[in-house]
């Protein structure tokens, strides 16, 4: 059992750590207060080639392993959750399963585009009455000769108003349940797709979301995404993928958020000295460390697995269970070590503490994770 | 066309400098980076392949761990690297390096349109000596200060950045160029070089290698080699924080004369 990066996970542990220090978190504060999408940052993610490093080189992509793509998302996370976001829907949401169940056409045509071609992709399954419980989604795709007729909207879709391509999931034949759900792959530019409302959220400002709508729109029959029917399990199999990037981007929340208290408790000084020689702060980081490294071996542990093809369910959801949770304790705890500083837009906990609540929510809310984790044990 | 890169690796100096009891450095007690100027020379080779498709080979003279360094500069897209290393030439002074890198570049081969590209100087040593004197090894032209590097055909136009202005000077190729860090912004590796990074050639060239050369004899290289001798290395004291006096007035320089009679100083 080696618990050691290899060389070259090393190595890009090194170079995100470097592009975050100078291109993320000089931007990151500015960006929450603006709620503005990081443009040139996630261009220069394309350039670096961050965004798709999942995708093999035959597609133009880095051939990165899964552990590398954790530890991408969780060095952008340390300063910029929003970045992290960004990064972890385009890897994991919607190359995850173009790469795992696409044709050979379909790999051809949008990967290329998902890396090298700078576009940026979405995953679009939660309705307003279909969160949790993914399966009671009113969208349908109707096959109409050669093409589906695609009607219904879908909400709170990460990377919603800048994304170019969507791995969206919609109902072929209503009667049927999770068995009528197909996947389909959308292009931004298909007659009747459109951009419904732009949401305003508490953190993750600079990640755009946004609520996507079909009225009538045609998806040609070769977008397909999978078998007809088998949508829901495809849904499924990408989450589980998405989750090991949330709790990456958690992770990464939650050593941001340590870093800045630790900086801050060493120049604080009250009753004499600097509140990180009180044993009470000392015991705090000394948790917060055990925490950060128990999320760390169990994200990377996820990682690997998904990489060697094992079964990765329960890791997955462990992993973000913990993380996301841990994200949400430690930037609490870092807020209140900073005091009111930490409750101050001069300091960058408060954002930490607000991005680091929707980990808790997202790609399967805390008890979505332990539905799934409890079903894989008893 | 080859761009061939010298580069070295230098303890990090914004943390303390550890020194031995000979006076040299005791670099394995220190965290290492590439030095920052070769960066930006790195930068420019790679800058010139993205234009003309050249070849980029970057080299280096150290201990077997400076390999993870060369490494890195593959994974920013250098091509290939070598590693001059071998317990003769430990303790080299900046003229034995030199003769060493000279010796190493002549056995990679130096074409006419080939450039080779230096840091202007190290931040350990701090010398400016040793690109300057691998051009005088090899006999050919340098230019040095590089703040703008323009390539044309069989020869290259460099803008020096000296301290009372510009200099623009056209030279022929082969030739050699120091840089400095206005020349431009050093990429980060990218995630497809670093996943190319270790199936990428790296060749280490040892005394055995370059033996034959006439620039390498016992005499000129390594410790016994170097004609310089470090007497003492030491962490300079902090200075204190300095003191800003406001204004341009009779009273403001009544005060700095105050302050400075009071120290003695005038």
């Amino acid at each position: 059992m080696d618990f050691n990066l290899t060389k070259e996970q090393a190595m890009v542990q090194k170079m995100m750590h470097d592009f975050t220090e100078n291109e993320v978190k000089p931007i990151a504060a500015e960006t929450d207060r603006t709620s503005e999408y990081p443009a040139e940052t996630i261009d220069k993610l394309f350039r670096y080639g961050v965004m798709g490093m999942g995708i093999p080189k035959e597609y133009g992509g880095a051939g990165a392993d899964d552990v590398s793509c954790a530890i991408a998302i969780e060095e952008l996370s340390k300063y910029c959750a929003s970045t992290g976001d960004i990064v972890a829907t385009h890897n994991g949401l919607c190359v995850g399963p173009i790469l795992a169940k696409g044709t050979p056409e379909q790999k051809a045509k949008y990967l290329p585009m998902l890396c090298s071609g700078k576009k940026v992709g979405a995953f679009a399954l939660t309705e307003p009455n279909a969160g949790s419980d993914a399966s009671k989604g009113t969208t349908t795709a109707i096959l109409d000769g050669d093409h589906y007729v695609m009607n219904g909207s879908k909400i709170f879709i990460t990377n919603g108003y800048v994304a170019d391509i969507f791995v969206v999931f919609a109902m072929t034949d209503p009667s049927k349940g999770t068995k009528g759900i197909s996947a389909f792959i959308v292009e931004k530019d298909f007659p009747g797709f459109s951009i419904g409302k732009h949401e305003e959220k508490m953190g993750l400002h600079g990640s755009p979301t946004a609520e996507i709508v079909f009225t009538d729109c045609i998806v040609p029959k070769e977008n397909l995404l999978g078998v007809e029917g088998k949508g829901f399990g495809i849904a499924m199999a990408t989450l589980d993928g998405g989750r090991i990037g949330i709790a990456a981007q958690a992770l990464g929340i939650a050593e941001g958020a340590m870093a800045e208290a630790m900086e801050f408790t060493k120049s604080r000084v009250q009753f004499g000295k600097p509140i990180n020689k009180f044993q009470n702060t000392q015991f705090k980081f000394a948790d917060m460390e055990v925490a950060i490294n128990a999320g760390k071996y169990l994200t990377y542990a996820a990682a690997s697995k998904k990489g060697e093809g094992k079964r990765f369910t329960k890791d997955a959801a462990m992993a973000k269970l913990f993380c996301s949770e841990n994200a949400m304790k430690i930037t609490t705890e870092a807020v209140q070590m900073l005091g009111g500083y930490g409750y101050t837009k001069d300091y960058p906990v408060e954002r930490m503490m607000r991005d680091a609540k929707i980990t808790e929510i997202y790609e399967g809310t805390s008890e979505v994770q332990r539905i799934v984790i409890s079903s894989n044990i008893l | 066309m080859k761009i061939i890169v010298c580069v070295k690796q230098v303890p990090d100096t914004s943390g303390k400098v550890a020194v031995n009891p000979d006076g040299t450095l005791n670099r394995a007690s220190m965290p290492t980076i590439t030095n920052p100027d070769d960066m930006n020379a790195v930068e420019a080779a790679l800058a010139l392949k993205d234009n003309t498709g050249a070849e980029v080979v970057v080299v280096t003279m150290g201990p077997p761990p400076a390999e993870g360094m060369l490494r890195e500069l593959l994974a920013m897209g250098a091509d290939r690297a070598v590693l001059v290393s071998g317990r003769e030439f430990g303790g080299s002074d900046t003229y034995a390096t030199s003769q060493i890198l000279a010796a190493a570049i002549k056995k990679i081969g130096i074409d006419k349109d080939d450039v080779i590209f230096c840091g202007r100087q190290a931040i350990d040593g701090d010398t400016a000596q040793v690109g300057p004197q691998i051009a005088e090894k090899l006999e050919i032209p340098q230019v040095s200060y590089a703040a703008d590097i323009k390539k044309d055909g069989n020869s290259i136009t460099v803008k020096r950045m000296l301290e009372d202005g510009f200099m623009e000077i056209k030279v022929q190729t082969p030739c050699l160029v120091t840089c400095i860090k206005e020349l431009n912004e050093p990429r980060y590796m990218s995630i497809g070089g670093i996943m190319d990074a270790y199936s990428k050639e790296m060749q280490v060239f040892d005394y055995e290698t370059l033996k034959d050369d006439p620039l390498i004899d016992p005499s000129t290289i390594g410790l016994k080699g170097s004609p310089t001798n470090i007497f003492k290395s030491f962490t300079p004291p902090q200075k204190g924080a300095g003191m800003m006096l406001e204004g341009a007035d009779k009273n403001t320089c009544a005060k700095l004369a105050g302050i400075l009679a009071e120290k003695h100083i005038i």
